[in-house]
């Protein structure tokens, strides 16, 4: 009887229409570790059959781009011969089932994407999505993801400098972990993953492969039902000192000229790797599984291909360089074996103890997967919340208070603190602000890095939402005076089959691309993670982008450390009073309602041009863009930044809460002890500028109100999260 | 033959770890845990059957390596 | 004036110290792998901070019987400097050139951030440029940094004034506050009794510059160029 029933084709996770492929491109029945390679190959994760058809419609050319989607990890050029390599990558669906190693592995694989490319990682930024602070999960997994980043990125010495969390009830049974690494590379020493010249020699270095993360990839892309709790074995746990060690073998091997083509075992291991990595060359391998360095005993060809054991890598050599590299290998006390070569049969041939165990044509699995036009649903637009609806609950300082001390917006130091921000000795400027800034190692240039998203505008509206999350982007960078770039993005959506929620995925991605292409700020890299749902609700569509600025002298830029002597605060930009879905509906009001803020993207554009001349012309050292919980946050954050009180104007005519509190786009804060020039110079470049406030004192005081001193706004917006976490274990 | 060696903390040193597992536990509504300390358990392939000797060298490696005798006590058992 | 930096598998700080020492004693120092056995002819050896071994089994506990070891420990017992920083420390103690361990935080997590610290002796070639009692801001990023030594050992260090640094609030007040990991007396660092071998948990190397927020670091390196130049 075949083993390979009707049972074993569905718990691989390939649909009859699938499988009848798999038959027509074999021209055989398959066995069982080629059905194996099938099922991850073709898996949403390797395959991106559902997405692929939008992600082909965002813009990734530019001048400076020197690698956009496709291989590991995009690559920008910052001048100077050198160049920007990064990426972020999910980890979701490990991560709520083991958070610690979920994270931590996620970590620890988005790092080796990005060296795997010749890049040493500089820093590390994560996006985290938990669920509601009152669901009985989100506090263990909390602590357990922050943990495991930290126990992998401090190991590693790579700073963890940014990124952002933001708890709604929509996570509550899945959570999301994007890792970001931005690593630093020659621009003329870019490794690529292509294999080329028949007979070089396949190697393996690394770890030794385990029965780790069997069927990882097929994992994340199923939805979760309560059963999934047991599949906490497949889960990978990380070696972050192996893979410290893998690191620095790596660019050693590289400052050499022995590598052809190499690829990191990720998500679908040795499979995935040996793949693309022939797939793109338009070789053939024969790989000798027997050969591969094994931790357990018993192994099979079919846990082998599949096994998601961490800190590995293939590698393709120039012939004769084999023992020059395991010296290399040698040195740093890692497994090195060659476990195969290329030929010309544009085939996958198994070897195991010589016997042929699986035989596979490249080109059909690796690039002619499966393709899906799903059907989707546009999402029906919201009606705009008026502002003279919205009436005035308590004095605007309280309101205030209560925003900043609210999950929402409460200080994330309880995570950064957990990780080490400021290792490699060129953490410019620290997490808290708007971008961290790191600078170019014995440069004066500095690269500003941010992750955005507002989920719940993208809800809302995901064509807006999807641009809004790159313009933020686009203002985080240059809020510090940084030139944005370019962007990866993170797409985590729930279920594509279904309609409503294909549409969130097409609309963000229209967005999304819309703004790449007004604000010049292209996609060199990403990752999809569908399927995010729990019994059939679906998270918040939530695609985060992580942005990279150049600074071309860090000792020109801007933070929004408020200073005293910098007296005048003045907003630039264009206030309409923008409510729906803010910060402030959400916690005074207790509602997700209306359309989100309008994003335009001239205005972006032009807004964002000035400011980035104002700090270029060092007019403006303090600088915040304003974003959730609107003006008169930003204005908070700054001042308990600097630790200097203001005094906060209210506008002459219309709603009080919208001018405090709406959350237009397009709009920053700076501070300056020249206020004509600031105002002139916005004035020539056809951008609105009002004077909001006085900086000094102690105290934020709002016009007509009781001042409210900094040591109070500070104990509410710092304690939130530490209070959260002490409380007693669920 | 086999080493079990368990590396505990000397009485008197604080346990950060054994303090956050008990007050857990207490959490988690187990009452009557009176104290919980942590400590590690590191099993030791042996080639050889000179139980004796197996002993002298598994607590060698404690005293040089495995636990730390400034605040850590050892146990060793042989297992043949 | 050369300095010889130790570099053990998992190291991470290793190139900032490189840096500093660079920067501010003018001369790149050497960099010396683990698994050496001779240690070229040196004025000073410095532990790096990381991560050696993964800090598996116990911080600093495999590096400190790493090869290279061998050959620092007769270094210093001849008279060269040794200065250890973060798991430098944790491995200083390890190897037995100073007494005591670090155990986890007290609060059991990873903590990086600035933190304010009472000078308390400037007899020591290390801290030469401090004044006594002067509180000053280096950064720590540990999880082991938990000072713990018996109440015999605490006495003959606090009575030989070996104690360099304390944590302390911002005015040099020793409070349970300002304890940033539960370290006994507040314990940052220390010295052995001929005063040539410092370990500390904060890394100096991290604030040797303005654009880092803080230059308290450099004084360390200042001191020591003074003292061996």
């Amino acid at each position: 009887m075949s083993e390979i029933t009707p049972d074993v084709i569905k718990s691989h996770g390939l649909t009859d229409d699938e499988y009848k492929l798999v038959l027509d491109i074999m021209g055989r029945e398959p066995n069982l570790t080629e059905l194996g390679i099938f099922s991850v190959m073709w898996s949403e994760h390797c395959s991106y059959k559902s997405s692929k058809k939008w992600l082909k419609t965002l813009p990734t050319k530019a001048p400076w781009v020197i690698q956009g989607p496709g291989e590991n990890a995009g690559v920008i050029d910052i001048g100077h011969g050198q160049a920007a390599v990064f990426k972020m990558e999910s980890h979701n669906h490990p991560s709520f089932i083991e958070p610690y190693q979920g994270a931590a592995t996620g970590v620890g694989g988005i790092m080796r994407d990005v060296f795997t490319m010749g890049a040493r990682p500089v820093a590390n930024l994560n996006a985290l999505r938990f669920g509601a602070p009152e669901h009985p999960k989100t506090r263990h997994l909390l602590s357990g993801v922050v943990e495991g980043i930290g126990g992998y990125g401090n190991c590693m010495g790579v700073p963890t400098v940014g990124g952002e969390t933001n708890f709604h009830p929509s996570y509550n049974g899945n959570i999301l972990v994007n890792a970001m690494t931005v690593g630093l590379a020659d621009a003329n020493n870019i490794f690529y993953s292509a294999a080329a010249g028949v007979g070089n020699p396949v190697v393996y270095v690394g770890s030794k492969t385990g029965r780790d993360g069997i069927h990882g990839a097929t994992m994340a892309s199923a939805e979760f039902d309560d059963a999934s709790e047991e599949k906490r074995p497949t889960v990978q746990v990380g070696d972050p000192f192996t893979e410290k060690l893998l690191l620095e073998a790596c660019l050693e091997l590289m400052a050499t000229d022995m590598i052809v083509a190499i690829q990191d075992m990720g998500a679908a291991g040795l499979t995935s790797s040996s793949f693309e990595m022939a797939s793109k060359g338009g070789v053939g391998v024969e790989l000798w599984l027997d050969k591969v360095p094994m931790r357990e005993e018993g192994m099979t060809p079919y846990e082998l291909m599949l096994s998601e054991s961490q800190e590995r890598m293939l590698m393709v050599l120039k012939p004769g360089c084999e023992d020059a590299a395991k010296a290399i290998f040698d040195k740093w006390e890692l497994d090195f074996a060659v476990i195969g070569k290329l030929t010309d049969s544009k085939r996958m041939t198994l070897m195991w103890h010589g016997e042929v165990a699986g035989d596979l044509p490249i080109d059909p699995l690796a690039e002619a997967s499966p393709e899906y036009d799903r059907p989707w649903e546009e999402t029906p637009k919201q009606d705009r919340i008026d502002p003279a609806s919205i009436e005035q609950k308590m004095p605007h300082s309280e309101t205030l208070k209560t925003l900043m001390g609210s999950a929402d917006l409460a200080s994330r130091r309880w995570i950064w603190e957990q990780y080490d921000h400021m290792v490699m000795g060129d953490t410019i400027v620290r997490p808290g602000g708007d971008a961290a800034v790191v600078r170019v190692h014995d440069t004066h240039k500095g690269l500003a890095v941010t992750t955005d998203c507002t989920p719940r505008y993208v809800k809302a509206d995901p064509v807006e939402g999807g641009k809004q999350a790159v313009a933020e982007a686009y203002r985080n960078l240059t809020a510090v005076g940084a030139k944005p770039l370019a962007i990866t993005d993170n797409m985590n959506f729930g279920n594509p089959e279904r309609p409503r929620i294909m549409g969130q995925f097409v609309g963000a991605c229209k967005g999304i691309g819309e703004a790449c292409i007004a604000l010049d700020f292209p996609v060199v890299s990403g990752n999809v993670s569908l399927y995010n749902e729990t019994n059939g609700e679906g998270i918040l569509p939530t695609p985060a982008i992580g942005g990279v600025g150049l600074l071309a002298n860090v000792g020109r830029m801007a933070t929004i450390s408020l200073k005293a002597k910098d007296a005048v605060l003045i907003m630039l930009g264009t206030s309409t009073g923008e409510l729906g879905q803010s910060v402030y509906l959400k916690n005074i009001e207790n509602r997700e309602a209306g359309s989100p803020p309008p994003v335009d993207l001239d205005a972006e554009k032009r807004v964002g041009t000035l400011v980035r001349g104002l700090i270029e012309s060092n007019l403006v050292r303090t600088c915040h863009d304003v974003s959730d919980g609107g003006l008169l946050v930003a204005i908070a954050e700054m001042c308990l930044a600097g630790n200097v009180g203001a005094d906060v104007h209210l506008p002459e005519q219309g709603s009080e809460i919208a001018w405090l509190f709406g959350e237009d786009q397009a709009r920053y804060v700076v501070a300056t002890r020249d206020p004509d020039s600031v105002l002139n110079a916005a004035a020539s470049a056809n951008v609105n500028a009002v004077i909001v406030g006085h900086a000094g004192g102690t105290a934020i005081t709002i016009e007509g109100e009781d001042p409210l001193e900094l040591a109070d706004l500070r104990k509410a917006h710092e304690g939130w999260m530490p209070n959260y976490m002490s409380a007693t274990i669920n | 033959m086999k080493a079990r060696v368990h590396v505990t903390l000397k009485n008197g040193v604080l346990d950060p770890q054994g303090k956050a597992v008990h007050h857990a536990l207490q959490g988690l509504g187990f009452a009557g845990v009176e104290d919980v300390r942590q400590g590690k358990f590191i099993e030791i392939e042996l080639e050889g059957t000179d139980v004796e000797k197996a002993r002298s060298d598994v607590k060698e490696m404690c005293e040089k390596l495995l636990a730390n005798t400034v605040i850590e006590n050892y146990d060793i058992d042989i297992v043949a | 004036m050369k300095a010889a930096v130790i570099v053990f598998p998992g190291s991470n700080c290793d190139r900032d110290v490189q840096v500093a020492l660079q920067k501010r004693m003018g001369t790149a120092p050497h960099m010396v792998w683990h698994r050496e056995t001779d240690l070229p002819k040196t004025d000073l050896i410095v532990l790096p901070g990381g991560f050696s071994y993964g800090d598996y089994l116990r911080c600093g506990a495999m590096a400190a019987n790493s090869p290279i070891m061998r050959a620092v420990v007769a270094a210093a017992k001849a008279g060269t400097p040794v200065l250890g920083i973060c798991n430098g420390f944790q491995i200083l103690i390890e190897s037995g050139l100073l007494p005591g361990a670090l155990m986890r935080n007290r609060d059991l997590k990873f903590i990086c951030k600035d933190v304010t610290m009472r000078v308390e002796t400037t007899d020591t070639i290390f801290t030469s440029h401090y004044n006594n009692g002067e509180v000053i801001t280096i950064p720590v990023a540990h999880h082991d940094g938990n000072y713990f030594a018996d109440n015999e050992t605490v006495k003959r260090l606090e009575g030989d004034g070996r104690v360099v640094l304390r944590y302390s609030d911002a005015e040099g007040n020793i409070t349970d506050d300002a304890n940033i990991n539960g370290s006994v007396n507040n314990i940052a660092g220390i010295v052995d009794e001929e005063r040539r071998i410092f370990g500390l948990m904060p890394h100096p190397e991290r604030v040797i510059e303005p654009l880092h927020r803080g230059t308290h670091g450099a004084y360390m390196f200042d001191s020591l160029l003074e003292a061996l130049a």
